[in-house]
């Protein structure tokens, strides 16, 4: 069973400062998004018990190679990176073109695991996307993937209740982070990232078609004003007082 | 004339999403046009609040099918000429609104908390850097997915002008084949109604504390609710009742955070709320500095002593 993982390169949210409510992104360091990791660890669960390989697939800026060995440590057998600085401007079509395009370069793929939602815009969009490009069966939201021969069975978690599916591969499937609790690599597992195979490409290097595309544009993107009263309460005495003049307890 | 098309398998987001397309399609003097699959309840529900409603009656148009939803719906932008379509961000809908929009050749917003029409520009709110901050956007192009947040619009009322007409779409074969669908009991929680939340944390020492939170969560008239480590890692509270970015956004009127640092894809859920009480150990967590009222000291302490003093 072969499996790629998609991987989205995110700045590390907890370091981003707020600045005049602009968020400050230099010099933030760049991590691998949270939910992929859980996509990452399903992946080498199914390899661990199916054989066969762990692709890591991610598109980003020039961080990306250090950012993937993170990857390549927690389980992943190899990694195509398609690195471009010009990657970090583009919206979620653009980025579902270019995975599209890299993942029919590798032969033989079964199965392609995304996580639900990006850490940073968690929009949800390409791995839909790709599914489409790819003419690829979807299901989104796995709690649970279990491989039987030429299909799988996969429990997705929606709002409203649980629901049982089989699809047959080659599939698209996203997950949520309560599938698994991915794993910490070992020292040894770190070190020897490093010497996994890596394939890097450019832009150039794909045979792209963006064809006609309606661009996601921003007007503005600002951290919402608070004007919280922080108000620092010594007892629970004061702070049954302030809710009771707040008119929110003994009404 | 152009038109917006909706879209939801929930009766309740789809009629949300006619007050969503009631402001473009007046800004715009178009037709508010609803596609329903399966399902002639909703016909009925629709039509009723004035949207003109294509009902789709294909047994091979299953929700659980993305691929094959997608496939129906462009039929029926094509058919019903709509350039723009509104779907519910619910799992169902923003998973459906990649897949639409790839097929469409459309920009797509998902995850969508307030809409404005600005001229030939529709501008979406929605959170970004993780909830961080708020991005307007819009979609520079003709053909647009919008997917709206449940609950950020007031479903549409009454109104006269609604029809029915029957649509035909072709999809082909699923590829998906649904075996079960457990449905959640009805029982669980809706925290997004309660005026009062009390919200657990992995300060919480474990899942023997929760009776404590949750007594006092009644005391205060409110329900019990959790980050989401709470839920996912530790299993110790359903999904339902986590706030934030994957959870829910709630607005109570009190918010009592019991041992959450204040990471953003939390706060995101519960910074509407009118007044914040964060309780953590820790005087440098993030959370004092979004309280109202503050104490650095031990949850499990201060939750004792509130339940005696509400006694
Ligand atoms: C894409 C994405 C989506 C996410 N969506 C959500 C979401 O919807 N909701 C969500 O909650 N998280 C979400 N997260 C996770 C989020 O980033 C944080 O990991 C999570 O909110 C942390 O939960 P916490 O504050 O309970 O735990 P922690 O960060 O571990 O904080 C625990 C706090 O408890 C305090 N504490 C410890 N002991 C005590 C004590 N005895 N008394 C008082 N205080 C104590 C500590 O000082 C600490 O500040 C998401 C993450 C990603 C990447």
């Amino acid at each position: 069973m072969n499996v790629v993982v998609a991987m989205k390169q995110i700045p590390d949210l907890q370091q981003i400062r707020i600045r005049n409510r602009q968020p400050v992104l230099e010099d933030i360091p760049w991590t691998m998004g949270a939910i992929d990791k859980n996509a990452l660890e399903a992946a080498v669960q199914i390899k661990e018990a199916q054989g066969g390989k762990v692709v890591l697939l991610s598109a980003g800026n020039e961080e990306l190679e250090d950012t993937a060995k993170e990857a390549l440590a927690a389980g992943a057998d190899e990694a195509l990176l398609i690195i471009d600085d010009k990657l970090d401007e583009m919206g979620s079509a653009e980025i579902a073109k270019i995975l599209a395009a890299a993942i029919q370069r590798i032969e033989k793929i079964d199965l392609i695991i995304f996580g639900e939602g990006s850490g940073d815009n968690y929009s949800g969009q390409v791995g839909s996307r790709v599914a489409e490009i790819l003419g690829l069966p979807q299901v989104g939201y796995a709690s649970a993937i279990e491989v039987q021969g030429e299909s799988l069975r996969v429990s997705r978690s929606l709002e409203d209740g649980k629901e049982l599916v089989e699809i047959g591969l080659p599939a698209v499937i996203t997950v949520i982070s309560g599938i698994n609790e991915p794993r910490i690599a070992s020292v040894t597992q770190i070190l020897k990232a490093g010497k996994k195979p890596k394939e890097i490409l450019d832009l150039s290097d794909l045979a792209l078609d963006l064809g006609e595309i309606c661009p996601v544009k921003t007007e503005s993107n600002l951290a919402p004003e608070s004007d919280r009263k922080r108000v620092a309460v010594k007892s629970v005495d004061e702070l049954v007082a302030a809710l009771k003049g707040e008119n929110l307890i003994g009404r | 004339m152009a038109g917006i098309l909706i879209y939801s398998d929930k009766d309740k987001l789809a009629r949300e999403l006619l007050t969503v397309a009631g402001l473009i399609a007046d800004a715009r003097g178009w037709e508010v046009k609803a596609a329903c699959i399966n399902n002639a309840r909703q016909c009925q529900l629709l039509s009723a609040a004035g949207a003109r409603v294509y009902q789709i009656e294909n047994p091979a148009v299953l929700p659980a099918d993305a691929a094959n939803v997608a496939v129906a719906l462009k039929e029926a932008c094509g058919k019903l000429d709509c350039s723009i379509v509104l779907l519910s961000s619910d799992r169902r809908g923003r998973e459906l609104a990649g897949r639409l929009a790839q097929v469409l050749g459309a920009g797509c917003l998902t995850d969508i908390s307030a809409v404005k029409v600005e001229g030939e520009q529709i501008h979406c709110q929605r959170n970004a850097l993780g909830g961080a901050t708020v991005a307007t956007q819009y979609i520079d192009g003709e053909k647009q997915v919008l997917a709206i947040v449940p609950r950020a619009f007031a479903p549409a009322p009454d109104r006269d002008g609604g029809s029915i007409d029957e649509l035909q779409v072709e999809v082909p074969p699923s590829r998906i084949k649904l075996l079960e669908f457990q449905a959640k009991d009805s029982s669980s929680a809706n925290i997004e109604e309660a005026p009062v939340l009390v919200v657990a944390g992995q300060g919480l020492n474990s899942q023997e504390d929760l009776a404590a939170v949750e007594s006092l969560a009644q005391k205060l008239g409110g329900e019990l609710a959790c980050s989401k480590p709470l839920a996912t890692d530790k299993k110790w509270l359903p999904e339902d009742r986590v706030i934030g970015l994957s959870g829910k956004k709630c607005q109570p009127d009190l918010a009592v955070l019991l041992g959450i640092s204040g990471q953003v894809q939390f706060t995101v859920g519960i910074r509407d709320a009118r007044v914040i009480v964060a309780v953590n150990s820790d005087e440098n967590a993030y959370i004092h500095q979004m309280a109202d009222y503050s104490m650095v000291a031990d949850l499990h302490q201060i939750v004792k002593e509130l339940n005696d003093a509400l006694a």
